[in-house]
């Protein structure tokens, strides 16, 4: 695929963004305090990428697909962190908005979010209920004594953002005669009212720096006015939100792949063995030529699927899938490679492959393992 | 109320230079950017622009047509009118040929009695920082050079100039022409909002025939024919080698050192 002058113009621009303002310090400094940088987000903000993906009525930019997975792609090249900076807000935070709140809550509630003034999380996983959302146990019953509010009883976890977030979604069993992914509905959760708290932050593997935590609700009253969507069908609006979570991912993971292929590229070359450098070994150049190929055919069919997103094509779920199973699977299959390229020094913390070599893992795990990817791919054949 | 800023693509340096035969760049064979002092320019004129109702800012580029992948970023980040000036005539213009003709262009425009003209103090391909002033000259408007900070007040503009050992503080009327240095501002980032709309925004293109009647463009007064300047040659300089280190310490070594020193008839 040949991108358009204007898609062009939009990868300079993120590119320019993130080898900017992604400084080796911030980096640094993320990874050893582990917590969520305010300066870094506020800039994010105001050069718009919070609402990239986010019609310009409503506070964002009016990016498509396409803007939006290119914009995963050059940040997370610089920092797999930072980009999910930008990236809630466009994704599984603003998703639900976009696709269910009335003209009201859109105002209220996405403007802000869209402008980066506000943060929202998304609140799906439970510690009994994660692949399977049908196993959801948090509940939002009628308040018996105001008909107008609901109670929220329950527990979500690993929900990133949660400890810094103003609001979130919260998926809740409002049915409880339903059984399965059934009888559920989203509420707009104010991590400010009485009885919301948050757990301590999750200690990651990778992706320091966007802090992690459980988001606990004990008897919440939440208004009427803050159900989003049809009541007991939120489970469908989930499924819509993590199609494009699931795009974002994928180019997120194909980021952090180029940004290994570059380290090792680079390292190859200076690293003299034998006389001479590394690079000269057909082991390794083999090496390269495969980490290449790799990325290039997972960027094709990202690329592929965001066009298709916005053509809103039938086959858009499986594309979504099999791009992040390709992309993430392939991307960690590079960073290993580049990891093994740099030899004992990939390693070493100081050179930047141990860190995307971790920061990789996460990705063919959150917004749906590799495996439940296979089965939506492979349920789209069987069916 | 006009806000011009003018601009150049410049070769990027970062990159490999490459020169003709004739001495010329190649400009064909080298990846472009903006002049990094135009950026600094091009903020400035956004941020006054940004503050002052009923102002517009206009691009001026001369160049030739692929120079416009360079004015849609600039548009992309929140220019809001574009001008062109490309013509063979033009060609091979040295820095009195190229005031006189971006000045003819700015006339052409239109320059209002509130006007600004904007420019970056150099260009990092000539680095001679003769253009500006020039285009002030034959506009005949007041010029402050090496700006590091602008403050307008109704037609009034307080500019701090920066000089290699202090600052001076000069004031002007409009209209004028301001050179501009990277301490000024931090330009801003292009927007994906910019990105998708700089097509609707007024983009001329203003050829020979354009502004063949002002009285600035004679025959002998643009293009190479009327350039006082003439390149003799362009080369790189050669590295100077690598000098000669004597290891240890002691009167062993400043012997062996004030023998070179002798041989070489230094002392």
């Amino acid at each position: 695929m040949i991108l358009s002058e204007k898609y062009q113009m939009m990868r300079k621009f993120y590119r320019e963004f993130a080898e900017t303002e992604f400084t080796s310090e911030l980096l640094d400094e993320l990874e050893e305090t582990g917590e969520f940088n305010w300066d870094i987000f506020h800039k994010i903000a105001a050069a718009g990428l919070t609402g990239v993906k986010i019609p310009q009525e409503y506070g964002g930019q009016g990016g498509d697909y396409l803007a939006y997975t290119l914009m995963m792609e050059e940040l997370s090249r610089v920092s797999a962190v930072l980009a999910i900076y930008a990236n809630t807000s466009n994704s599984l935070g603003g998703g639900p908005l976009l696709y269910c709140a009335n003209e009201e809550q859109k105002q209220k509630y996405l403007v802000p979010v869209a402008k980066g003034e506000k943060i929202i999380v998304f609140g799906l996983t439970e510690p009994g209920a994660g692949s399977d959302a049908g196993g959801t146990q948090t509940t939002a019953l009628p308040d018996p004594d105001d008909p107008d509010y609901y109670i929220l009883n329950g527990r979500k976890t690993f929900i990133s953002a949660a400890p810094v977030a103003d609001w979130a979604v919260i998926y809740a069993k409002t049915d409880l005669s339903q059984k399965g992914s059934k009888g559920i509905s989203m509420f707009i959760l104010d991590m400010k009212l009485p009885g919301v708290s948050v757990g301590k932050h999750e200690n990651k593997m990778g992706i320091t720096g966007y802090p992690t935590s459980d988001i606990i609700m004990d008897n919440v009253r939440v208004h009427k006015s803050d159900l989003l969507g049809p009541l007991h069908k939120g489970f469908i609006t989930a499924m819509k939100t993590l199609n494009g979570g699931r795009l974002g991912t994928a180019a997120q993971a194909l980021g952090i792949a180029q940004h290994a292929l570059e380290e090792a590229v680079k390292f190859s070359k200076e690293r003299v063995q034998f006389g001479k450098p590394i690079c000269r070994n057909q082991g390794i150049s083999f090496m390269l030529a495969d980490m290449a190929t790799e990325i290039e055919a997972a960027r094709q069919l990202i690329y592929h699927t965001a066009e298709c997103m916005i053509a809103d094509t039938p086959d858009v779920p499986q594309l979504c899938s099999m791009a992040k199973y390709y992309a993430t699977e392939m991307a960690n299959r590079v960073c290993y490679k580049a990891v093994q390229i740099h030899g004992g020094y990939g390693y070493i913390k100081e050179y930047p492959v141990e860190r995307l070599y971790r920061d990789v893992r996460i990705t063919t795990i959150f917004e749906g393992t590799s495996q439940v990817q296979q089965m939506v791919i492979s349920g789209a054949l069987l069916k | 109320m006009n806000i011009f800023v003018c601009v150049k693509q410049v070769p990027d340096t970062t990159g490999k230079v490459a020169v003709k035969e004739d001495g010329t760049l190649d400009r064909a064979s080298m990846a472009t950017i903006t002049n990094p002092d135009d950026l600094n320019a091009v903020e400035a004129a956004l941020t006054l622009r940004d503050q002052i109702a009923d102002s517009k800012v206009i691009i001026v580029v001369m160049g030739p047509p692929a120079a416009a992948s360079m004015i849609h970023e600039l548009l992309a980040m929140g220019a809001d009118e574009a001008v062109l000036i490309s013509g063979r005539e033009f060609g091979g213009s040295d820095t009195f040929a190229t005031s006189q003709i971006i000045a003819a262009g700015i006339k052409t425009y239109g320059l209002g009695e509130g006007d600004i003209v904007f420019c970056g103090r150099q260009a990092i391909d000539g680095d001679t920082a003769q253009v500006g002033p020039q285009i002030a000259e034959k506009l005949g408007i007041p010029q402050i050079t090496y700006a590091a900070g602008i403050t307008y007040d109704g037609g009034k503009l307080t500019v701090k100039r920066m000089l290699e050992d202090g600052y001076m503080t000069v004031e002007t009327q409009t209209p004028c022409l301001i050179t501009c240095i990277k301490e000024l501002n931090k330009p801003r980032y292009m927007s994906i909002k910019g990105i998708l709309e700089f097509d609707t925004k007024p983009y001329y293109v203003y050829d020979y025939e354009k502004l063949k009647d002002d009285p600035l463009i004679e025959a002998d007064t643009i293009g190479l024919k009327g350039s006082p300047t003439n390149i003799f040659k362009s080369f790189t300089p050669p590295q100077k080698g690598v000098g000669q280190m004597l290891e240890g310490s002691g009167k062993e070594t400043v012997d062996k050192l004030f023998n070179i020193l002798l041989e070489k008839h230094v002392i």
